[in-house]
């Protein structure tokens, strides 16, 4: 696996967008290619070169590449966009975007980042050190279709509309949530070990969401439904079973309907 | 204005009954001549095919609902990239609802020069023609809807066809419109009571009348009117298994009604998206088609004509004035819906949908439609449309073509189907091994299309005389034998001239062209009653007045043609 490093050198005055940050976009370019591929800053096109050191050479295809970038990003746009394969390391906080639509391979962020970060993922991995934003592997704006697939894992806090559209896949969240968790879940899994503010599963059909610490509001959609003890992220506890949301359709299995299930923690 | 030689281009061209012969088309001043002493352009066309420019007679490209589907699917505008505003060409984007800019763009690269706009709420008329207004190249009109008004229910209720005809002109005039659109007769009405119209016998509430006394009352009024196009009709029961039979009891109302016009048109019905009209079976369980029926009616009464709203296979968002129809179509596919209701006119919804190849409703209706097309015996009477959006996007006419004009490109959709075998046993495609000829696709997308408008003596056709709307498709009809390339040569026209202007020059965008808007004037007798009805109902029913609804030229049209007629006898 070949390294590339990119360090940012000057702030944009507007905000970058470099959808070529990514193993698949880089593979098999030298330094000298890369520093001369093009960015967004508004409706201008720049240079990489123009605003990040580059050092390094990416391996021959996007999983034998692994990009580290460095500095203050917050200004920096779909790091890890579309990415299929291959590794990311970003030390530092990044804007937007951060891994949406990646269908494979790996990215940790040791930082924060922005909101839609990895919007309708469907595959691959992201760990994320500090907080994240609104929307958090949720659908993009208007679709029906969410995260499918793979993992993502926050240390921190999360914004609101986390998971909307979810139909597969785990996100395991350290610290709190905002409102709207899982809205129209079709399926897929949300771990919350700190405390959520309120709507969670609103209009969710199917999926489970694990909550550890305390939820302001309860959606009135979802009913008792028992008690269970599980290990879940690690941890053993007994947990109150919620099923809903009654007010949505619901897919049934051998005449019995299916439902979103919330597992909060007595 | 140039002239222009295009020389040694295989010519087909229905109206004049010229089939794929090598020959010269001449323009001067905007019109095709006979001969040219002297081209100040020549277009060498060896080796491909000349054409009239495209005209589509039913589809969706603006007004009010095509909004509200821009409006409630940003989604649609990710999965195609927006093209950057590039020298005449202005930023152009979405998907199966795209802009204006994209619209008018994809419809030359395709080699069109004449969309109609489908459905126009009057209320909404003014949107309809900004939009219309801000399509670059295309010459257009619009069909207002009436179906379902107010008025019209009342006067029809009463037998009052003289009224029904008076109010007619004045909304023709008033939306600044091209003929008369009716929309699920009496049921996008009894919506609004959350009822619907299923066969034509159904009372709509309140009004108490009934689709079947809409229908033969709109036909009337359209021969008294002495219009150029016909009732242009969306019959009831869209979409459900087993409404072949409410579509043939339709289709029978035309039978004793006689044209009258000076436009060369000889039906009285034109019924639309009749793919969707025409399914058998009692459940989505034993759907099946009955295409075969509905063409047979159809190729034996000279008084319809049809479009086929070709199933595409594609993901798009689905639009109607058939307000219940919507809402029935989201209960099956449990996505997005908007509705919209126009007050006293009409109403509409919005479904985004998938047809999938792999879901054997969708390969069903995806076979239905090509398998009418193929039986049908008289292309001038059965058009090429794909109701855009409904059943696919517009910019997928290059692939229906295609099927039309290869066994092998069906086959090939048929091989790829998750239930091939159940999808061939529900019609008779696969058992059809016609192939249509460039003529006969000719005949459906500009000849058949344009006499159907009673547009035929100036567009559709490459007659001298005629307006010099001219396409040259990159195809070759001796060597070209691979299905694809069809689908390739009719999406990317290398010339196309518009009024005798050139819009692509070898594929390249050229020129915006110098759009035109028809719409229908028709003098009646004066009528104090409508009048007196027309100003009541204003003040006392509609949220606007008079003076803020009627289009004028001026303000909302570019280049209003403004078609004449005297209906005072």
């Amino acid at each position: 696996m070949n390294t590339v490093t990119i360090t940012i050198k000057k702030q944009p005055d507007l905000y970058l967008e470099a959808d070529c940050f990514t193993p698949d976009a880089l593979a098999g370019k030298k330094a000298d290619e890369i520093k001369e591929l093009p960015v967004f800053i508004g409706k201008t096109v720049e240079k990489i070169g123009d605003y990040f050191t580059v050092s390094g050479e990416a391996g021959p295809t996007a999983a034998e590449t692994h990009l580290i970038f460095n500095g203050d990003l917050t200004k920096v746009k779909y790091i890890g966009a579309k990415m299929s394969a291959g590794e990311v390391v970003v030390n530092g906080d990044a804007d937007m975007y951060v891994g949406s639509w990646m269908s494979g391979g790996t990215i940790i962020v040791n930082g924060s980042v922005g909101h839609f970060a990895a919007t309708a993922m469907s595959g691959g991995d992201l760990t994320i050190t500090g907080n994240a934003g609104n929307y958090l592997g949720a659908s993009y704006r208007g679709d029906w279709r969410g995260m499918s697939k793979g993992k993502i894992t926050v240390k921190g806090d999360v914004g609101s509309d986390c998971a909307t559209f979810m139909t597969g896949g785990e996100i395991e969240i350290g610290g709190n949530v905002d409102v709207h968790v899982m809205t129209h879940a079709d399926g897929g899994k949300v771990i919350i070990h700190g405390n959520a503010k309120s709507r969670l599963g609103g209009q969710a059909s199917r999926g489970e969401l694990y909550l550890f610490g305390t939820v302001d509001v309860m959606m009135p959609g979802y009913a008792q439904a028992g008690e269970t003890e599980l290990t879940v992220g690690g941890t053993t506890a007994v947990f109150t079973i919620y099923e809903g949301d009654h007010g949505e359709r619901h897919p049934t299995r051998k005449g019995q309907p299916i439902y979103a299930k919330l597992y909060l923690k007595k | 204005m140039t002239s222009i030689h295009i020389k040694n281009g295989f010519v087909v061209d229905p109206a004049q009954g010229i089939h794929g012969d090598k020959k010269d088309i001449f323009i001067e001043n905007g019109k095709i001549v006979k001969s040219l002493t002297h081209a100040e352009k020549t277009i060498d066309a060896s080796g491909m095919v000349v054409m009239a420019g495209g005209v589509d007679i039913h589809s969706h490209v603006a007004g009010a609902k095509v909004n509200v589907g821009r409006n409630f699917r940003p989604e649609d505008k990710m999965q195609s990239t927006y093209e950057p505003y590039h020298g005449i060409r202005h930023m152009a984007g979405g998907t199966s609802v795209p802009t204006v800019f994209k619209t008018a763009y994809t419809y030359a690269d395709m080699g069109y020069t004449t969309v109609i706009e489908a459905a126009m709420p009057p209320l909404y008329a003014r949107h309809t023609h900004e939009e219309l207004r801000d399509t670059p190249i295309l010459d257009q009109a619009a069909l207002p809807m009436f179906g379902n008004n107010w008025f019209i229910l009342d006067y029809l209720k009463r037998g009052e066809i003289e009224n029904a005809a008076a109010y007619t002109a004045w909304l023709l005039r008033a939306t600044k419109g091209y003929g008369i659109k009716c929309v699920n007769p009496g049921g996008t009405e009894a919506w609004a009571w959350g009822l619907n119209c299923l066969s034509i016998d159904d009372p709509v509430p309140y009004f108490d009348i009934t689709p079947k006394q809409i229908v033969s009352g709109l036909m009337e009024v359209n021969e008294s009117l002495h219009l150029p196009h016909s009732l242009h009709l969306h019959s009831n029961n869209l979409g459900n298994p087993g409404n072949y039979t409410t579509t043939l009891d339709t289709l029978k109302l035309s039978e004793g009604i006689k044209p009258n016009n000076n436009f060369n048109r000889e039906q009285v019905l034109h019924h639309t998206h009749i793919q969707f009209h025409s399914y058998g079976g009692t459940t989505w369980a034993d759907f099946e088609s009955k295409g075969k029926e509905v063409m047979d009616y159809i190729n034996n009464n000279p008084a319809v004509t049809c479009d086929i709203g070709f199933v595409t296979l594609d993901e798009t968002t689905t639009m109607t004035g058939d307000g219940p129809f919507e809402y029935h179509l989201n209960k099956l596919n449990h996505l997005k819906w908007a509705n919209t209701d126009v007050e006293l006119e009409c109403g509409s919804g919005i479904v985004p949908y998938v047809y999938s190849k792999d879901v054997y409703v969708c390969g069903v209706q995806w076979s239905i439609g090509l398998e009418m097309a193929l039986l049908a015996k008289d292309h001038m009477r059965c058009h090429l449309t794909t109701d855009h959006p409904n059943a696919g996007p517009f910019w997928r006419y290059p692939r229906v073509i295609k099927w039309l004009m290869s066994e092998k490109a069906r086959n090939d959709v048929f091989a790829s189907m998750k239930n091939e075998d159940k999808v061939r046993d529900r019609s008779t495609l696969g058992s059809i091994d016609r192939e249509l000829t460039l003529y006969e696709i000719a005949q459906m997308t500009r000849a058949g299309t344009a006499k159907a408008l009673g547009l035929s003596s100036s567009i559709g056709g490459l007659a001298p005389g005629m307006q010099a709307d001219v396409v040259v498709y990159p195809y070759n009809p001796e060597t070209d034998s691979d299905p694809e390339k069809i689908e390739w040569a009719f999406s990317h026209a290398k010339y196309l001239i518009k009024s005798g202007e050139v819009i692509l020059n070898d594929g390249e965008l050229v020129s915006n062209g110098n759009k035109k808007t028809y719409w229908v004037d028709v003098t009646t007798k004066p009528n104090r009653q409508v009048e007196r009805d027309i100003d009541r109902t204003f003040v006392k029913y509609y949220t606007v007045t008079k003076n803020n609804y009627e289009v004028t030229e001026h303000e909302f049209m570019k280049n209003p043609c403004a078609v004449k007629i005297d209906a005072v006898q």
